[in-house]
């Protein structure tokens, strides 16, 4: 069983995050990242199926500058057999899903797979697309926001999530592409060995040329016009003070203005 | 020529997502700039019902496609039934409810159609002869304004909740059903499906509880839990949580408040450590006051709380257990 796992990295959870001077994305000069944390689920889940199969190998694939190494490096030693990195300047022009997931698609043609793990959404951007444009392009069957999965022969069943608490099992033939929903298992931490053996696992380097993509080919067809923080929706009264005394303002307020104590 | 807005309705056993109605409204103030003529699209089986409910909105016509490959909700069939639908049709926009069965089929159809897919907006505006659609990243705490370069027609989907389904504006007559044939002979339907279920019959319904105490991340660990229990049983509120406390284990499913979980509207909602990333707020954001306490207080809960208070929630709620219980006169 191979299964290849794209991986992207974004701002760490608790950034704080503000705008950039030229209000197209975040001033990101003093950000430190991590795995987007639905990937790092579907990492976790292909490193369980690939143990419980007890062969194959997970491949991880990832696009993005020099610090994107750090989050290839972390999951080499969580376990994944080696790694291929979309690393080159024009790879900045895939801004919108459908370049990101054009540079993937590339980079898969010539790899044997029998499924395709992305996280369900990025935190950054949050598309909800590389994933199923992906699937589209190679001619994958796909399901979405997957809470377990179940290999079985050439196919496999997978748990997806509805909405509001249901749930639905399906089945589609392989080779197919899930989308990993966050928590669908706990997941594991880099052992010492894992980071030492991490060190000699295949980490390739990829140029755009090599697959033949240029920054023409990648051009976003949807572009962001000005990135600001939301306009607030309500007026919020923040209470200050020491705890003790912001705790009884509030409960004040509570029982006597909102009365809902 | 690309022309008009067609509305895709969501519907499952006959019955109609009210998700679809909050993007009626969506596509009608677009029309009411832009004078476009708005239809809609139901896929399915034994959809009339739906059809007519839907034509009684102000929509210039119904359109419903009915196949024995769609009587059950499969992706490659609703991709295949779809793209003959706007081949057909040749819309200008196509609009969307950014709901889980849109986002398991859309991407791949706009892929198909090699078209680009702004998701989850949150509104629009009108520059010229472009929409201009708002979408949020960073899980709620950074707005874009997104623009679209390529050819029609343009997808677009609306998160749920942006626009109020009960504005939806009614037609002066029904507007017209027109059936439409589509020939799926040729799509091969990948997808085996099961029946949906529930996990387990849910323990607790939070929709009837007045007060709810929620708790995310900012708990930190599980042992934590039991200052919120405190403060919870002095309030009597009911506990709930975001998401990842639930996938933690730290408590049961049944208590989780979001797209994926509950959809509650109590008369307080107090969110403790919870960021307020838009899967969360969705489930909470109509509930009568918002509490947010919060150590960020760039956080995006504070900007629908009411009330807030920004510091460590560790010295936060052992004092407001104790204010509530001395509210109470315990």
């Amino acid at each position: 069983m191979n299964i290849v796992v794209c991986l992207k990295q974004v701002p760490k959870k608790d950034s704080i995050l503000r705008i950039a001077a030229d209000q197209k994305w975040i001033d990101d000069r003093d950000i430190s990242y991590e795995m987007s944390e639905a990937d790092a689920y579907a990492l976790e889940e292909a490193l369980r199926q690939r143990e419980k199969h007890g062969s194959g190998e997970v491949i991880v694939l990832a696009l993005g500058p020099e610090r994107v190494r750090q989050s290839i490096k972390e999951a080499l030693a969580k376990g994944a057999d080696r790694a291929i990195h979309l690393h080159d300047d024009i790879f900045n022009s895939a801004t919108d899903a459908a370049g990101v997931a054009r540079a993937l698609a590339a980079a898969l043609k010539d790899e044997k797979f029998d499924l395709v793990f992305t996280g369900l959404q990025s935190d950054d951007y949050g598309f909800a697309q590389v994933g199923l444009i992906l699937a589209e392009t190679l001619g994958l069957s796909s399901a979405t926001i997957v809470m377990e999965v179940q290999p079985e022969g050439d196919s496999v069943r997978v748990k997806r999530e509805l909405e509001s608490g249901w749930f639905q099992w399906v089945k589609i033939p392989m080779p197919a592409l899930l989308t990993i929903q966050s928590g669908i298992n706990q997941l594991r931490y880099a052992t010492l060995k894992g980071i030492m053996a991490a060190k000699k696992k295949e980490l390739k380097e990829v140029k755009a040329a090599d697959l033949g993509l240029t920054a023409q080919a990648l051009q976003p067809a949807q572009v962001i016009e000005k990135a600001y923080l939301p306009i607030k929706s309500k007026q919020t009264e923040i209470i200050a003070g020491k705890p003790a005394e912001a705790a009884a303002k509030l409960v004040e307020k509570l029982k006597f203005d909102a009365r809902v104590l | 020529m690309s022309e008009g807005i067609l509305l895709f309705i969501e519907q499952r056993d006959g019955k109609l997502n009210r998700t679809s109605l909050e993007t009626l409204v969506a596509v009608q103030k677009i029309a009411a700039t832009t004078g476009d003529t708005t239809s809609a699209v139901v896929l399915g089986q034994g959809i009339n019902e739906v059809a007519t409910e839907i034509a009684a909105k102000k929509l210039a016509k119904v359109y419903t496609v009915e196949d024995d490959k769609l009587a059950t909700y499969t992706p490659d069939a609703y991709v295949g039934a779809l793209k003959q639908v706007i081949e057909k049709l040749n819309p200008r926009m196509v609009a969307f409810s950014h709901t889980y069965r849109v986002r398991d089929f859309a991407p791949r159809l706009t892929a198909a159609l090699g078209k680009t897919f702004v998701t989850d907006c949150i509104s629009f505006r009108q520059d010229g002869n472009d929409t201009v659609f708002t979408r949020q990243i960073f899980q709620g705490k950074i707005n874009t304004d997104v623009r679209v370069q390529s050819a029609p027609p343009i997808f677009v989907s609306f998160q749920a909740g942006s626009y109020r389904a009960d504005l939806a504006e009614v037609g002066d007559a029904p507007a017209a059903v027109e059936a439409l044939a589509v020939d799926l002979s040729s799509v091969d339907v990948r997808t085996q499906t099961e029946a949906p279920f529930q996990e387990a019959k849910q323990a607790v319904d939070l929709t009837q509880a007045p007060l709810i105490v929620a708790i995310g991340r900012g708990i930190k660990e599980k042992d934590n839990i039991k200052i919120i229990e405190d403060l919870a049983a002095a309030m009597g509120a009911e506990i709930a949580a975001s998401r990842p406390i639930c996938d933690n284990e730290w408590l049961p499913m049944d208590r989780q408040i979001g797209s994926s979980g509950q959809t509650v509207a109590p008369k307080l909602y107090l969110a403790i450590g919870i960021s307020g990333a838009i899967q969360h707020v969705v489930g909470m954001k109509n509930s009568q006051t918002i509490v947010a306490i919060n150590k960020d207080p760039e956080a995006p809960i504070f900007d629908i709380a009411d009330y807030g208070i920004v510091g460590d929630l560790f010295d936060i709620i052992p004092a407001l257990t104790a204010e509530v219980k001395k509210a109470k006169g315990e």
